[in-house]
């Protein structure tokens, strides 16, 4: 049957240039998945065309799909919620994937909470890379394993309780951003570690993206709800995840002030909270008009009913675009420009 | 020592023999009844939901009665609300009131019409689906994200008694949603379902028939030995690996699609194969030898032996293996994120090739969802599943028992 159903679809491909496929196929980070699959149900109930299938494969997986080829069997759209890398542009290129078309779609915060019934606190990226990071400077800028156990170690104007802080795994695409935005630089502080990075950039690396493993970080999984009901059992322990588990969480958990900032809707769209990535979805505009729907989706996907500022996600926690960044999304999504090689990071 | 007391010393050990076995079992029944009321606790809001009841004015201006289907039913169900907040009449008065329903408020009017479209101009009064976070707040759990004057709209929604307590047809009847109220397990079931039927059609005949060569046709030399000690590894092997063999040689050569009950039930059946085989055998083996001696020896040939006496006595023990294997494929999830079963499906399966996803799939995604609501909807999940798990080793027992022979 099998052998049947590879030749029935191989001459399938053979006769027609359309696709024998009618449903968009959508993979990728799960950062993106709650947004993508809101759309892609909007999509469903007014477009009267198939709902798109969406898989949560992860920004990693989801692109190396992405990269197999083109044709009937690869995914049309990948979710990404960091740019695409050079190296996988290439293997796109390399597997005659050429024209992909990039589109932001909104930002994702970044944020340390705590239980609502612990106090209020503010930290630097610099403390949290104190309290976090495998290895810190001493006085001299040497790097010695990390010594502070309390917060107070750190700053003698936090409070005198036991660093605990819950967030995810290595696997995990918000845990690099998280290593990025705050551990690189609040690391970059120290002028012994900024000197390390002209020098040595691997030793660089290793510093701010080594986390401790004494128990002051402990991994608690791919799933921040599980982080969620950890903070309130446990009021002194801070955690890490994504805004949309802050905002929908706001009756039991509490934002922690980084660098003054409270993340907040505005803060994170108008730049002033800076630990927020933007989110991507990546399109293979070869598909366009083989795959029913594509063109349509996309221009759901960037209309102001989505990702404006009053738009569905907006209620589902994504951070909208300002409004030049949304309109040229627009005009990328309406023309559907393909990405050149030297926007490539 | 004397008798006496060493006599005594052995009763005292046999009694603290029985009390750790007791223990040991109070223990056990106690996680499993904490287990139990924390699921079905936290899954009473995804079963009993709270629903406005409206009387709404089936507008004809607002449906085509040539076309009902394109008909504006949100917007009936959002003037019927209006009707009782009168005083609400600026824009963002509205929009507070309009944000307590759901965007599948109108589903159950517009059933309605398409069924009767004489209703059409009349009046009727149907049950309306509320945002999930409304209904949160009406069982007193607030999570943020209603304003106060939305918390007000409810309280005298609840005191005009607009606000009914009903079953919650939506999740046995939908396909997934990113809106919980509107989020079902009708997909995942039906996908686990087909699933099952090609893991099952697939497994069962294969397994069998490999069990009662080895044990019954094959030579016993070295080679029949490494296909043994294969098998039983095979059993061991952590299921993801299953999911990576799929991913090579159902999709990438055999190009079968992506996401399809037919290719998950292809993956799981090489996964429960192991196990059927070596419950078959052992189902086979312990038919008593004597019972094929004397066919052979009335002149039956061994083909007629095996398939007229031996087989029918060991079905028992081959559907028990069988069952229990099935039981174990209907809760894997992780050979099927390689072939792309992890996903958001909405449109509710109706074939082999269709995408799909399954019962313990859809537990996962839910419970990684950032609303508060998905997590009784996780939760009811996880008892459905349980259910269908029940209900499958129920069978194995009855089925047991049917076809039981002593001698």
């Amino acid at each position: 049957m099998t052998r049947l159903l590879f030749a029935v679809s191989a001459l399938a491909i053979a006769a027609s240039p359309a696709f024998a496929r009618d449903q968009i196929r959508i993979v990728g980070s799960s950062t993106v998945y709650p947004f993508t699959t809101a759309v892609a149900e909007a999509f469903g109930k007014s477009s009267g065309m198939k709902t798109p299938v969406v898989e949560s494969t992860g920004t990693g997986g989801g692109l190396k799909l992405f990269c197999e080829g083109a044709g009937e069997d690869t995914p049309d759209i990948a979710n990404a919620s960091r740019p695409i890398k050079k190296s996988e542009f290439e293997t796109c290129q390399k597997n005659g994937v050429t024209d992909i078309v990039e589109l932001k779609v909104g930002f994702d915060g970044l944020t340390v909470a705590t239980s609502v019934a612990d106090s209020d606190i503010s930290l630097t990226k610099q403390q949290l890379f104190l309290a976090l990071a495998k290895q810190v400077p001493d006085k001299d800028g040497k790097l010695i394993d990390n010594p502070n156990k309390m917060w107070s170690d750190i700053d003698a104007s936090l409070p005198a309780t036991k660093i605990e802080v819950l967030g995810p795994p290595p696997t995990s695409g918000t845990r690099d951003s998280f290593a990025e935005l705050v551990m690189e630089a609040g690391a970059l502080k120290f002028e012994s570690i900024a000197a390390l990075k002209k020098s040595d950039p691997k030793a660089f690396e290793a510093v701010w993206k080594t986390m401790r493993t004494d128990g002051a970080y402990v991994e608690a999984g791919e799933n921040d709800n599980l982080i969620v009901q950890k903070l309130e059992a446990n009021p002194d322990a801070l955690g890490i995840f994504g805004f949309s588990f802050l905002e929908e969480n706001a009756g039991k958990i509490k934002p922690v002030k980084i660098e003054g900032q409270v993340p907040t809707f505005e803060t994170i769209a108008s730049g002033d909270y800076k630990v927020a990535r933007p989110l991507f979805i990546y399109v293979k505009k070869q598909h366009v008009g083989q795959v029913p729907g594509i063109a349509e989706f996309v221009a759901e996907y960037t209309s102001a009913k989505a990702i404006g500022e009053e738009g569905y996600l907006a209620d589902k926690g994504l951070i909208p675009l300002p409004a030049d960044a949304a309109k040229e999304s627009a005009d990328t999504a309406k023309n559907l420009t393909a990405l050149t090689a030297d926007k490539v990071m | 020592m004397n008798n006496a007391s060493l006599i005594k010393k052995r009763y005292a050990a046999e009694r603290r023999f029985r009390a750790f076995g007791f223990g040991a079992i109070v223990v056990t029944a106690a996680f499993l009844a904490f287990l139990l009321f924390d699921l079905v606790s936290k899954a009473i809001p995804a079963i009993i939901v709270n629903e406005a009841m409206l009387s709404i004015q089936v507008d004809p201006e607002l449906v085509d009665k040539a076309n009902p289907v394109a008909g504006d039913y949100l917007g009936m169900t959002k003037k019927a609300l209006a009707q009782h907040f009168p005083d609400m009449s600026s824009r963002a008065d509205r929009k507070a009131l309009n944000g307590l329903l759901s965007a599948g408020a109108a589903d159950v009017l517009q059933s309605r019409v398409l069924a009767d479209p004489s209703l059409i101009g009349q009046s009727i009064t149907v049950p309306v689906a509320l945002n999930s976070n409304a209904d949160l707040f009406l069982r007193g759990m607030d999570d943020g994200q209603l304003s106060d004057k939305q918390k007000e709209l409810l309280g005298a929604m609840t005191e005009k008694g607009l606000i009914i307590k009903g079953f919650a047809w939506n999740f046995l009847l939908n396909g997934d949603s990113r809106e919980p109220e509107l989020a079902g397990i009708k997909g995942a079931l039906i996908g686990s379902v087909f699933t099952i039927l090609v893991t099952l059609s697939l497994a069962l005949p294969l397994g069998v028939a490999a069990a009662l060569y080895l044990e019954e046709f094959a030579v016993k030399n070295w080679i029949t030995d490494a296909i043994e000690i294969n098998i039983n590894n095979l059993a061991a092997v952590p299921s993801i690996i299953f999911g990576l063999l799929g991913l090579a040689v159902f999709l990438n050569v055999f190009g079968i699609p992506r996401s399809t009950p037919l290719v998950g039930g292809l993956v799981l059946s090489l996964l429960v194969l192991p196990t059927i085989i070596i419950a078959s055998r052992a189902a086979i083996k312990s038919v008593p030898p004597s019972i094929k001696e004397a066919a052979l020896g009335v002149g039956a040939s061994h083909v007629q032996a095996v398939f007229h006496h031996v087989l029918p006595l060991a079905v028992p023990g081959i559907l028990t293996g069988t069952i229990l294997g099935v039981a174990r494929a209907l809760g894997e999830t992780a050979p099927l994120l390689m072939i792309g079963m992890i996903a958001f499906i909405v449109d509710v399966p109706h074939g082999l090739t269709d995408a799909a996803t399954v019962l313990p799939v859809q537990v996962y995604l839910w419970s990684d969802l950032p609303e508060a609501a998905f997590q009784s909807r996780t939760a009811a999940a996880i008892i459905l599943l349980l259910i269908v798990l029940f209900a499958f080793n129920a069978l194995a027992i009855y089925l047991r028992k049917r076809f039981e022979r002593r001698w």
